[in-house]
């Protein structure tokens, strides 16, 4: 065959076609990219690539790439726009901020989308000195994330994943195609192949369901009844490990009764403020080792109070009927003998099934184990259960569900990737009480409250933050309310802004519930002065998306073969079980466009307003060379920066060390990333592994190697109900406190959706990432485009019967907030009141280069227009956002629908179609 | 013993995500619109059950492709049973795509050619096509199926694997789903009693 003409080169960086963060080989000729391969060497993905990542060559070549800086000439929302310079369009952006920040720093509301360099953006509000600052965690998975964080010290994903190798028998929940897309798949091929059983909770039966032994199609948003009814079981045939449970949890930790107390529901506690336990007749430390603690009674302490153990608690509460399997089959349709089975399976691999591995360690109290036992059970779950209204007592019910099983972070088990566990709840609390004109943040504006007292609120009781985030409307909101900022900010609702800047977040489009409405707040102006309502929005992105033709000013950005990165320790690393690692992009090629990568930029403006961080004592930039200067020198604390491999003058520190001015040349020899493997005896139990903990102490992870308790029971959710209940100095609006009491259980519980239940939307209406574009959708992508361009409405073949709807016929779907137009498809794997499609397939014809009869948009829907950004509020009540009560995370499949047939005459393409965005198609390549 | 190359794909495995597809496409560097791998989804067994099935040109025995070939572009390589298109000889007439029972050629219309799998044995840097070293799940396979003792034989021969369409002599083997996995007790566990029975429970920690 013919040898490829040209020269050959191949470089080496890191996929950003979705969060897996994958290796990737770039192969060249004649320096242009033609294909992407997975790097064989890469730990996260091991050679293998998913089709976004092999896609990513089209990515690049999008002909929907930004391609010069934009300035609007036209009403906003009709992207009329000149081409400007770089030097005007950042004196501009400059000129807007600068007089925020000299005045009130809150008027810039910088929110970044589906970023992976939040260490910075994070870092630069907080010199800016803005708190209102987020990624796109709140409508994401900020459920999953914190109620793990908040109740084992890790989650899943990110945080840790099922031992793939071991694993004899696998529970996913909620998980279609999800984070982590590729480890995910080479995990699922591992266990099939060997056998392990794999049992997938999710209402629709495709991809990783459809491959499952067995599949559990539930009603949606009722598998937290699933769950504790399979702990009702456990606890029924005393099928538990009460050893893990009071050696690594709080199962045996003392809880005050004292109904009507601020007492009530805290933990025992000595002088030294040491939680106590019930041993040998007298309380003591729950700390202690060589003791026999009581798990069930109740207690009299020395001061007359009365206290009872947590696990007494536990089995007091999930033991009764309301748990039961019948009760569950009532709410999630799931039968009573399969939940039955399944509990009875789950013991019988964790029990009779544990496995030894010949590796001794060493716990916390400084017992010695000859082997490292394992109970080879795992569970995963994501998005499915992340977004309910009830995703995070969800996500503490299923690990609670592991806790019983003794399965955390054993062989076998699910296991944490350092640096997790943290300690419960992790570190900083949310900065942005004190902010003041030209003044930094005292620390990073996301964080984690562990009371009432840490919450972001005016003495007035009004929230600090734009997006509500940590104030008694979402307490626990880790990821920021992305999606209540535009909504908020029009209503100036706590107070108006200035500036609205956003980075690769399609709020006009498909990142946006009630995505009509979210357009009309865009241009919304002031009847009085006939100024815009947000005088201000600054929009960077790569590609000209619905969100550009909202923007005053537009800085394009590079692809991610153009530009540096970094995936730190700091922020959302790439580490797995056995061990630590982040890694970095490097510029593959140089654009040929004017553009500039986002992070540069962000640096670069950063000087322009003076933040103190950017500049050097003497005034002069800090960081001259932009992000690839920023990575390698910049230092968070002493020794601590971006990257934590190859630190130190001669590059031979990890973790901590003196910037290395050779560091990124390191990573680029080694495949753009670093991995130190952990030592055997520190890959298990690490809550509770000495060697582990002192390592991880070393590598700057945690404060101290005192063992992380796991949380059955959690003292922080019961601070937020005692104040509800009146106790305390930090108190919530009235009209909240029974919203609060019912949502901070200290013990997991099953409340229904949020969303009303009525007849009159009889369905419950979801959307799925399709694996080949899942997070991936920002391009517009010559390949991908070809294997999916528009979607159907899929309807279980019984229903769709029932509703005289043939396969194939154009049908309304109707929520409470609007009506779409569209085609149904019948199939049978997909649970009986579910509905679904792909998620943001459908796009604005011009945006995206789109011509307005492209597939797309004829033929492709967003079910986001359903669904409305708040709950139905009685009149004269406080609008509250949909999402989660505990963390803000927007509840996307709580949606209820009704399905009707099309009327004759009512062809045609799908409904709702938008006015086209002629212009935006003159701005792109 | 002839040497016989094939994929070998396991639909107990595939998860339908098209990485085999896009693969391909990055390696084989075809005009865009061809896609000489493709994937398709299935409701099977009355709809009890979901399979993916990755569909491409399957190398066979006599290919029709190769007999109506009016150029003699299209030929089979006795050396390893590899089905190839010589594009310097083909016309682009299309005869072979109308003879294909797989549906697995394709114009390409801006080389004016047909285009098909190729095994990647036009890549002289890979050990494996672009969709087996590609595959997330493992669910692809590739070697020597007519080596009785090779891995793929004997991943065909343990696992029943099956051609589509038998009669057209194909080389790529398909392994069916697995049965599920089963074995684990059914038997409902007794209730061993009330909250009292963990009083006084001793537990060494």
């Amino acid at each position: 065959m013919t040898p490829d003409p040209g020269v050959s080169s191949m470089r080496q960086t890191t996929c950003y076609m979705c969060t897996c963060r994958c290796g990737i080989n770039v192969h060249l000729r004649d320096g242009v990219p033609i294909r992407i391969e997975g790097n064989p060497a890469h730990p996260k993905n091991r050679g293998v690539l998913c089709g976004k990542g092999a896609a990513g060559l089209q990515h690049h070549f999008s002909a929907a790439r930004l391609r010069k800086p934009l300035k609007r000439v036209g009403p906003r929302g009709e992207a009329s726009f000149v081409e400007i310079e770089w030097d005007e369009a950042l004196g501009i952006a400059t000129a807007w901020l600068d007089a925020i920040r000299r005045t009130d720093p809150r008027r810039l509301a910088f929110f970044t989308g589906r970023d992976q360099s939040q260490s910075l953006t994070g870092w630069w509000a907080a010199q800016f000195g803005t708190p209102n600052f987020a990624a796109h965690g709140g409508l994401c998975s900020v459920n999953v994330a914190t109620a793990g964080l908040y109740t084992i010290g890790g989650s899943f994903w990110e945080f840790g994943e099922p031992d793939w190798d071991r694993t004899k028998y696998l529970l996913l929940l909620g998980v279609a195609e999800d984070h982590d897309s590729n480890p995910i798949k080479i995990g699922l091929g591992k266990l099939k192949q060997r056998g392990a059983k794999v049992v997938s909770v999710n209402p629709i039966r495709t991809g990783y369901s459809a491959i499952a032994d067995e599949w559990i199609g539930i009603r949606p948003g009722t598998d937290g009844a699933l769950v504790l009814a399979l702990v009702h079981e456990l606890l029924r045939t005393d099928r538990i490990d009460l050893e893990y449970l009071v050696r690594f949890t709080n199962a045996h930790w003392l809880v005050v009764q004292a109904p009507g107390t601020a007492e009530h529901g805290r933990f025992a506690r000595d002088a030294g403020n040491r939680p106590l336990c019930w041993a040998d007749g007298a309380p003591v430390d729950a700390g202690a080792t060589g003791i026999s603690p009581a798990v069930a009674g109740r207690f009299t302490l020395p001061d007359d109070r009365v206290a009872t153990p947590v696990f007494a608690l536990l089995a007091e509460r999930y033991l009764d009927a309301a748990y039961a399997p019948e009760a569950a089959e009532a709410v999630t349709g799931v039968p009573a003998a399969t939940i039955r089975r399944i509990a009875v399976e789950l013991a019988a691999v964790a029990f009779e099934q544990a496995i030894e591995l010949d590796i001794p360690w060493t716990d916390t109290t400084g017992r010695r184990h000859a082997t490292t036992r394992g109970r080879p059970v795992s569970m995963h779950a994501m998005r499915g259960i992340s977004a309910h209204s009830n995703g995070f007592d969800t996500t503490r019910a299923l690990h609670l569900l592991q806790m019983l099983l003794g399965t955390i972070d054993c062989p076998g088990g699910f296991r944490f990737k350092p640096p997790f566990p943290k300690p419960i709840p992790p570190g900083p609390k949310p900065a942005g009480k004190g902010y003041a004109p030209g003044k930094p943040l005292g620390g990073m504006p996301l964080g984690m409250p562990a009371g009432p007292e840490d919450l972001l609120l005016e003495p007035d009781g009004q929230p600090i933050r734009l997006d509500h985030a940590f104030s008694w409307e979402a307490p626990l909101a880790a990821h920021g309310m992305m999606q209540m900022v535009i909504a908020n900010a029009v209503a100036s609702d706590p107070y108006p802004i200035d500036t609205l800047f956003l980075f690769m977040a399609n709020m006009a489009w498909n990142s946006s519930m009630n995505t009509a409405g979210t357009m009309e707040l865009l241009t919304a102006r002031d009847p009085a002065t006939g100024d815009y309502k947000i005088p201000h929005i600054i929009y960077a992105d790569a590609f000209a998306s619905e969100m550009v033709a909202y923007a005053d000013l537009v800085l394009p950005d590079t692809t991610y073969l153009e530009r540096w990165d970094c995936i730190s320790i700091l922020d959302r690393p790439i580490s797995d079980a056995d061990g630590i690692a982040d890694s970095i992009r490097q510029p593959v090629v140089q654009p040929e466009r004017d553009v500039r990568p986002f992070q540069d930029v962000l640096l670069d403006l950063g000087v322009r307003l003076g933040l103190p961080g950017l500049l050097t004592p003497d005034g002069a930039p800090r960081y001259p060379g932009g992000y690839a200067d920023y990575l390698a020198n910049h230092e968070r604390a002493p020794g601590v920066g971006p990257l934590a491999g190859w630190r130190g003058p001669d590059g031979s520190a990890i973790g901590r060390g003196a910037p290395n001015p050779k560091q990124l040349e390191a990573y680029i020899a080694n495949g753009c990333f670093w991995r130190q493997e952990l030592e055997p005896a520190h890959r298990f139990y690490r809550h509770a592994n000495a060697g582990y903990l002192d390592f991880a102490v070393k590598m700057g992870f945690v404060p101290n190697a005192e063992p992380i308790v796991l949380q059955i029971y959690s003292e922080p959710l019961q601070r937020f109900r005692l104040a509800a209940q009146g106790h305390g100095p930090v108190q919530p609006p009235d009209d909240l406190r029974d919203r609060i009491i019912a949502a901070f259980d200290p013990l997991p519980g099953w409340h229904p959706p949020l969303a009303a239940d009525t007849p009159e939307f009889p369905l419950y209406a979801l959307t799925q990432r399709p694996m080949i574009m899942y997070h991936s959708w920002g391009s517009q992508n010559a390949w991908l485009k070809q294997i999916l361009s528009r979607n159907d409405l899929y309807v279980a073949t019984s229903t769709a019967r029932a509703l005289g709807l043939q396969d194939g016929a154009r049908a309304w779907l109707v929520s409470a907030h609007g009506r779409l137009k569209l085609r149904i498809r019948t199939m049978e794997g997909v649970q009986a009141d579910t509905v679904w499609t792909w998620n943001a397939i459908g796009k604005r014809a011009g945006a995206w280069g789109l011509a307005a009869d492209a597939t797309e948009v004829r033929e492709a829907f967003l079910l986001n227009h359903l669904i409305d950004d708040h709950l139905p509020a009685a009149a004269g009540t406080r609008r509250l956002a949909n999402a989660d009560p505990v963390t803000g995370q927007a509840a996307w499949f709580d949606q209820r629908v009704r399905l009707e047939p099309c009327g004759p005459g009512e062809a045609g393409p799908v409904e709702p179609q938008f006015a086209s965005l002629d212009a935006l198609r003159r701005v792109v390549v | 013993m002839t040497v016989r190359l094939a994929l070998v794909i396991d639909l107990d495995i595939c998860v339908g995500c098209h990485a085999c597809s896009v693969a391909c496409k990055g390696a084989a560097a075809f005009d865009d619109s061809v896609w000489p791998n493709q994937v398709f989804g299935y409701e099977i067994e009355g709809g009890a059950r979901t399979v993916y099935v990755p569909r491409m040109c399957q190398h066979c025995e006599s290919p029709g492709c190769v007999t109506v070939c009016p150029t003699g572009a299209s030929f089979r390589r006795t050396a390893d049973g590899v089905v190839l298109i010589d594009a310097e000889r083909c016309i682009g007439c299309r005869l072979c795509a109308w003879s294909c029972p797989y549906g697995a050629r394709e114009y390409d219309a801006a080389a004016g050619v047909m285009r098909k799998c190729t095994l990647c044995i036009d890549r002289r840097d890979v050990a494996v096509p672009a969709c087996v070293a590609t595959c997330p799940s493992g669910a692809r396979h590739f070697g020597d199926i007519g080596d009785p003792a090779s891995a793929v034989s004997e991943l065909v021969h343990r696992r029943g694997g099956f051609a589509l369409l038998p009669e057209y002599g194909p080389a790529v083997r398909y392994l069916p789903p697995r049965p599920r996995a089963a074995g684990l007790p059914t038997a409902d566990g007794k209730s061993s009693g009330g909250l009292d029975r963990w009083i006084g429970r001793v537990v060494s920690r």
